[in-house]
């Protein structure tokens, strides 16, 4: 037990108090409404060392109570709302409007033709084109996505996996173009493909090799575009597809175990590259569990990057990370009170500490948001970090009885989850034998008898049901543009000089039989307008494509 | 009037190319615990494919989930593809997020119904067995 003037005299308390001074803080008067100053953290009235060992200072391992010293004194966390659909100039146009009203950062959807790796004229893209995001096909299209928008003044998120490299390319090559050095690129590609196999379901070729594409852009990066995450390690889609808090935050954390042995095995030294490794997280219903599930999660990966991989590097140890209120979560019913669901869940992931986050739109259960609905879910962000006094200091729910005890037990619950995973073999051998689809899957099923047995309420669905439900506005996709996507596609093959694009492709045919990082193969076909369906499939020619069970 | 004795076949699919298949999957397990033996046919199927296993597995009723906003192009060519096999006998119904103005539009071109979010899931399995033993 520590007196005051102990706790003053700690090494690490003496390092978190000068590097609060030393940072820098952001223009605003830390106080409550009625004047009274609020600390930048709080602490228990005695300092022992557990309390040191599991819960410490923002900015210092474990980093249980935040990444940085100053939390968001600093800086707050981004704002980025993901958006994207219809031909590249609508999101532009949707980039721009967002840019206006003081989003921070740019986050890009593709449609599912991009995601799948199918050119927008193949027959399997019929009707798919532009609907759940934007139809891409060649560097030309990327480009008109970013037209008057400088790739070095605004960090760009862009969700997309099995083609991530192709599209790394086409941003590495957008940059070029466009002027922009690429040490000067921030931003995330998302490229976690394991969680494709565990939920999403957006692979193309098998999963080995589909890590060592994940690996080739986490090398390059690492040594030619620094400041740019090769991938952002996602447990929003295993939560989505039914997997509890803990579930979610496990088969994160172990996807990311896998990419950094095998970043390893390429000869990377684990403080070359860990930095730059960042993490998306769902903010589901259950307030307190998910802001334990951050809490765990920061703690978790801190440990086993320094006693497992041997991180010496602070930033290496930080579980920095991305919070996306829940999709399912929202409902059709009543969907004007979505917006509350929404208010909760993302107070839930500024309350856990995250660095970016993305707020969904009411209407999102039944369409593309609205440009109404966007305003309204940015404007919840801007809330709860001008209006609520939460920001101004780190971990301010740190110290509950109850949230320390959910931290602990989700710590516990990964633990358990590691060990079942090394049972199975390991992670791939996981996957193949189906045990992360059946943990999900039973989890869901789980849930769902809880909801139509009414042991869960659900506002609106089976419970305080209105008669009818208000009609709220929702946003149609153009239909024209299918045709338009696919003359601009054939304009560009009309255009470009064939055998130079067929040149590439058998580069790029070569280099990934020859097992060399695929980068610069794929920037030189990015250059000559090779499609993402033509790449995709002279990377298929050598790795294979996966089929479940299969 | 004869009631069906056997249990009630159900093929489900995706079609389309989108990957959200958790709604499916209850809803297959859902439908199993009512008693029916349901076929599911797994991801990104073709009209083609499925309507082949709709023959092959003597299917009652036919399931199909799209969450991807492609319904308005490909279920009406599933329909063409279940008359053009002589199958208009099957109950085919939609789950997935359906714009209300879509859902006049689906069932004219002969679905039986259409489940959108929020649809409570005895609701489906009710449905079904009203459908098939009528």
């Amino acid at each position: 037990m520590a007196t005051e003037s102990e706790i003053r005299q700690s090494e690490a308390y003496q390092a978190w108090r000068e590097a609060v001074e030393r940072a820098s803080t952001r223009e605003a008067s830390f106080t409550t409404q009625s004047g009274e100053p609020v600390e930048p953290l709080y602490l228990p009235p005695e300092i022992d060392e557990r309390y040191e060992a599991q819960l410490g200072y923002p900015g210092q391992y474990p980093f249980t109570r935040g990444v940085y010293a100053n939390m968001y004194r600093g800086r707050l966390w981004t704002t980025r709302q993901f958006a994207g659909f219809g031909k590249p100039a609508d999101t532009n146009a949707r980039f721009k409007f967002l840019l206006a009203r003081g989003q921070t950062g740019l986050s890009t959807a593709f449609d599912l033709p991009t995601l799948m790796g199918l050119d927008s004229d193949d027959p399997r893209s019929a009707g798919e084109i532009g609907r759940l995001g934007t139809a891409v096909d060649t560097v030309d299209d990327f480009g008109a996505i970013f037209e008057g928008i400088n790739l070095g003044d605004v960090s760009v998120s862009m969700t997309i996996n099995a083609p991530a490299p192709i599209i790394l390319a086409y941003y590495l090559v957008t940059a070029e173009e466009q002027g922009v050095p690429w040490e000067q690129l921030r931003g995330t590609m998302q490229s976690d493909i394991l969680k494709e196999y565990h939920a999403q379901n957006e692979y193309v070729f098998p999963p080995a090799p589909s890590v060592e594409l994940v690996v080739d852009m986490i090398e390059f990066c690492a040594r030619h575009v620094p400041q740019f995450s090769a991938v952002s390690i996602s447990g929003y889609h295993i939560r989505e597809a039914g997997a509890t808090a803990a579930e979610e935050l496990a088969f994160t954390l172990a996807d990311g175990f896998h990419y950094i042995e095998r970043t390893l095995e390429r000869g990377l030294a684990i403080d070359e590259f860990a930095p730059r490794l960042s993490f998306f997280f769902n903010a589901h219903n259950d307030f307190l569990e998910e802001i334990a599930k951050y809490r765990a999660g920061r703690r978790i990966w801190a440990r086993h990057l320094r006693e497992r991989y041997g991180a010496q590097h602070p930033k290496s140890c930080m579980m920095r990370f991305h919070a996306q209120t829940s999709g399912v979560s929202l409902q059709a019913q009543q969907p004007e009170i979505n917006v509350i669901r929404v208010a909760y869940q993302a107070l839930a992931a500024a309350l856990g500490g995250c660095q970016s986050m993305h707020t969904n739109s009411r209407d999102e259960t039944l369409s593309l948001p609205t440009e109404e609905a966007v305003t309204i879910a940015l404007r919840t962000q801007q809330i709860i970090a001008h209006e609520t006094g939460v920001t101004h200091s780190a971990d301010p729910l740190g110290g509950s009885y109850q949230l320390e005890q959910m931290t602990d037990n989700i710590e516990q619950q990964a633990e358990a989850i590691f060990a079942d995973i090394e049972r199975q073999g390991g992670m791939i051998s996981a996957i193949d034998n189906g045990y992360f689809r059946r943990s999900i899957a039973e989890s869901s099923y789980r849930y769902q008898r809880q909801v139509d047995t009414n042991q869960k309420l659900i506002v609106g669905v089976n419970a305080f049901t209105e008669e009818e439900d208000l009609r709220i506005p929702t946003m149609e996709v153009d239909h024209g543009i299918e045709a338009e996507v696919i003359e601009r596609l054939a304009a560009t093959r009309a255009a470009r000089d064939n055998s130079a694009t067929d040149a590439a492709l058998a580069e790029v045919r070569r280099a990934a039989g020859a097992g060399e990082n695929i980068m610069p193969a794929l920037i030189d076909a990015a250059k000559k307008k090779a499609t993402v369906g033509e790449t995709v499939n002279a990377l298929a020619d050598t790795l294979g494509r996966y089929t479940p069970g299969g | 009037m004869t009631t069906k004795t056997l249990p009630i076949r159900v093929v489900l699919a995706k079609i389309g190319l989108d990957g959200h298949d958790r709604g499916v999957q209850v809803v297959a397990r859902v439908l199993r615990d009512a008693g029916m033996e349901v076929i599911y046919t797994g991801l990104w199927q073709t009209p083609e494919a499925v309507v082949r296993a709709v023959e092959d597995e003597d299917a009652d009723v036919l399931g199909i989930s799209i969450l991807s906003g492609a319904h308005m192009t490909q279920v009406p060519q599933l329909v063409d593809a279940l008359r053009a096999r002589g199958l208009d006998h099957v109950q085919l119904i939609v789950g997935g997020i359906i714009p209300e103005t879509d859902i006049s539009r689906l069932e004219a071109a002969g679905v039986a119904k259409v489940f959108t979010p929020g649809s409570a899931l005895p609701e489906i399995a009710d449905f079904i067995t009203s459908a098939v033993t009528r």
